[in-house]
């Protein structure tokens, strides 16, 4: 399993847009993929379990992935939060 | 039979065409079991396929006719369509229960729009709908029946619904729908601001529409008035022709002014600005040809989050807004936080009479360390236009040159630690608090503009408070101690060489205005999309001619014989 843990640096937290680009991101890989954040663990791919958490900004967010392309997974979604400026 | 329905008008404009009920078809669920639950849940993926095919053509057409921005929610459906936790679920329950696949999808669609319903952030629910949005498409997918399909309307219509939700909106064709009228809904709920942006006439709310309109029946939509008639009488259609005629002149005239000053019929050029509550609103204030930012409410930046905007953050955002008003004035309100504008997470204790109490300038004297961040990311951003701070609700002399302390202080930390500000950036206050009018000469003579506030300085002054709807009747803001206060205020800043404006509701009213302008206020102040009528109203009105109005009116004993005395000079123009 692969995990590596951020800081959310987005004013608005991850909502609407964020939610939506990680959420698309996730699905295109078949690992499973975990958000964790504040005890409670949810499905990257479930629009819904995201937006659910309401992660506000400086939240410690936690993601997993496990799979055969858990990897490739957890970079592309490094790659995205930074490069929105989500988290780091 | 000619009838007239009430609402409320969501988008402006007038139009005629023949009534499409846009109906709901029957969605209504049964339980039932079914014998082979594997061939049960493939027929409802072959359900979620339609749908999402079906999704895949509203979004392109959303993504054509209306932009990137409003196509994002169907990009919101189709994740929510793919939800591995709403499908999941769907399908374990049409196994393990052996139920039909709309059973199973209503339920548990039902528990997620009960869990974001309940959820107390205004966000949070807003995503129930989409929710709902998506269980119906898949529902009439399974059920075999059709959703209304207002993109193929191929003749001139009026839409008729009880709502239309975002996926019915966004496939209404331009072409052919000249407008809408629905049972529910009000000026800010989704219909209605569809409708604004794509600029369609339409009434909300009316409560009857559905039931009192038949396919086929003439109707006009005065999105103005918030009527709606249906079968007019010829008298009343040709009356409204004239209207809409009008109307399409009057835009078009508008339109021309965008790129204008605001010159009254005499010559005497007025500034016409905008209010704003966050960089976002910069496009709107250009459209609509704004010549500065008269407020800035930077409240908005502590709203909405659980804890203090960074100096960064708020640096960040003055920056944006300073850069795109090109160097044109941009008037930033300082924190006006407490009354009825809460932070929860300053733990402010509950007051009995919040609108007294400790807010604005008060609270940002008394806790410094606010204070002073925001005016270090301020001075900061002075350097990227043309910025001017005022300070909110103040009511003594003193509060004033504490403040103005404070802001000289950061001034001096961040010049000794190298950066740079502005050199000369201008400082003034907000006059709601009567006190603060009655000795507007002495303000004068230490501050470089005023901005007067008319929502607060109408409640203080006539002691009512504007959240309390019996008292309602009181704020006048047509009240000759209002517009004597004004007056004194304009004259006093004068006086002294400078320049006094109004950021309150009034500055873009249309009574009001020839008053204001009479009275001398050098800079109105107005939400974005009143401007480019109030320059159409200025152009035609002589300053000389609203000094003398505006000299009358004072000596008037009501509010009621101020509005007479300005609708005779209408009259009579």
């Amino acid at each position: 399993m692969s995990k590596k843990t951020f800081t959310v640096t987005a004013d608005t937290g991850i909502h609407a847009r964020p939610a939506t680009l990680l959420v698309q991101t996730a699905s295109k890989y078949s690992s499973d993929i975990n958000l964790e954040f504040n005890g409670k663990t949810v499905n990257l791919k479930s629009i819904m379990g995201v937006m659910s958490l309401g992660i506000g900004k400086g939240a410690e967010i936690t993601i997993s992935a496990e799979g055969s392309d858990e990897e490739a997974a957890l970079q592309a979604i490094e790659t995205l939060l930074q490069n929105e400026g989500l988290a780091n | 039979m000619a009838a007239i329905l009430k609402g409320i008008g969501a988008s402006d404009g007038i139009s005629f065409a023949k009534a499409y009920r846009l109906m709901e078809p029957d969605l209504t669920v049964e339980k039932k079991d079914v014998a082979d639950a594997a061939a049960e849940a493939e027929r409802f993926r072959a359900a979620l396929k339609k749908s999402e095919a079906e999704l895949e053509v509203i979004k392109e057409k959303a993504r054509k006719d209306l932009g990137d921005d409003k196509a994002a929610i169907f990009e919101a459906h189709l994740l929510v369509l793919n939800d591995p936790e709403l499908t999941g679920p769907i399908e374990d329950k049409i196994k393990s229960e052996s139920v039909n696949a709309e059973y199973a999808l209503q339920e548990t669609a039902n528990m997620f729009i009960g869990m974001f319903e309940a959820m107390d952030n205004e966000y949070m629910k807003e995503r129930a709908a989409d929710i709902k949005d998506v269980t119906k498409r898949v529902l009439a997918a399974l059920l075999g029946v059709d959703l209304p399909a207002p993109a193929l309307i191929a003749e001139e219509v009026v839409v008729v619904a009880e709502d239309l939700t975002p996926s019915m909106t966004a496939q209404l064709n331009r072409e052919f729908v000249k407008g809408f009228t629905t049972d529910i809904g009000g000026r800010t709920s989704h219909s209605a601001i569809m409708a604004r942006s794509l600029e369609i006439p339409a009434v909300v709310g009316t409560k009857n529409a559905t039931t009192d309109i038949q396919n086929g029946d003439m109707i006009i939509i005065d999105g103005l008035q918030g009527e709606v008639h249906i079968n007019p009488t010829e008298e009343v259609a040709a009356e409204y022709k004239k209207r809409a005629e009008a109307y399409a002149q009057q835009k078009a005239e508008w339109a021309k002014l965008v790129n204008e000053q605001t010159v009254t019929a005499d010559g005497r050029h007025v500034e016409l600005a905008a209010n704003i509550g966050t960089p976002a609103d910069l496009e709107g204030v250009k459209a609509n040809g704004g010549e500065g930012v008269g407020l800035y409410r930077t409240e908005f930046l502590y709203m909405g989050r659980d804890n203090l905007p960074t100096e960064e953050e708020q640096f960040e955002s003055y920056k944006a807004v300073l850069e795109g008003m090109e160097g044109k004035p941009v008037v930033v309100r300082t924190l006006d936080i407490g009354g009825d504008k809460e932070l929860p997470y300053l733990n402010l204790p509950h007051e009995m009479n919040p609108f007294l109490g400790f807010r604005a300038i008060r609270l940002c004297l008394e806790e410094q360390d606010i204070f002073r961040t925001q005016l270090r990311a301020l001075l900061r951003a002075s350097i990227y236009g043309n910025l001017k701070i005022m300070f909110p609700m103040i009511a003594t002399v003193n509060e004033f040159r504490q403040a103005k302390a404070v802001l000289l202080e950061e001034r001096a930390k961040l010049e000794a630690e190298g950066v740079s500000v502005a050199e000369h950036i201008e400082l003034g206050i907000m006059v709601e608090i009567p006190s603060t009018a009655v000795i507007a000469d002495l303000f004068a003579k230490e501050v470089d503009f005023f901005s007067i506030g008319t929502n607060d300085l109408i409640q203080y002054t006539m002691a009512a408070d504007r959240m309390n709807e019996r008292v309602s009747y009181l704020y006048q803001p047509y009240n000759p101690s209002i517009l004597r206060l004004v007056k004194m205020v304009i004259e006093a800043a004068h006086k002294e060489g400078k320049w006094a404006g109004m950021c309150g509701e009034m500055a873009g009213d249309e009574t009001a205005i020839p008053l204001l302008l009479g009275l001398g206020l050098d800079e109105f102040s107005m939400s974005a999309t009143s401007i480019l009528k109030a320059r159409a109203q200025m152009k035609h009105l002589s300053k000389a001619d609203m000094e003398e109005l505006a000299a009358k009116a004072i000596e008037m004993s009501t509010a009621e014989e101020v509005v007479e005395l300005v609708q005779s000079i209408k009259k009579n123009s």
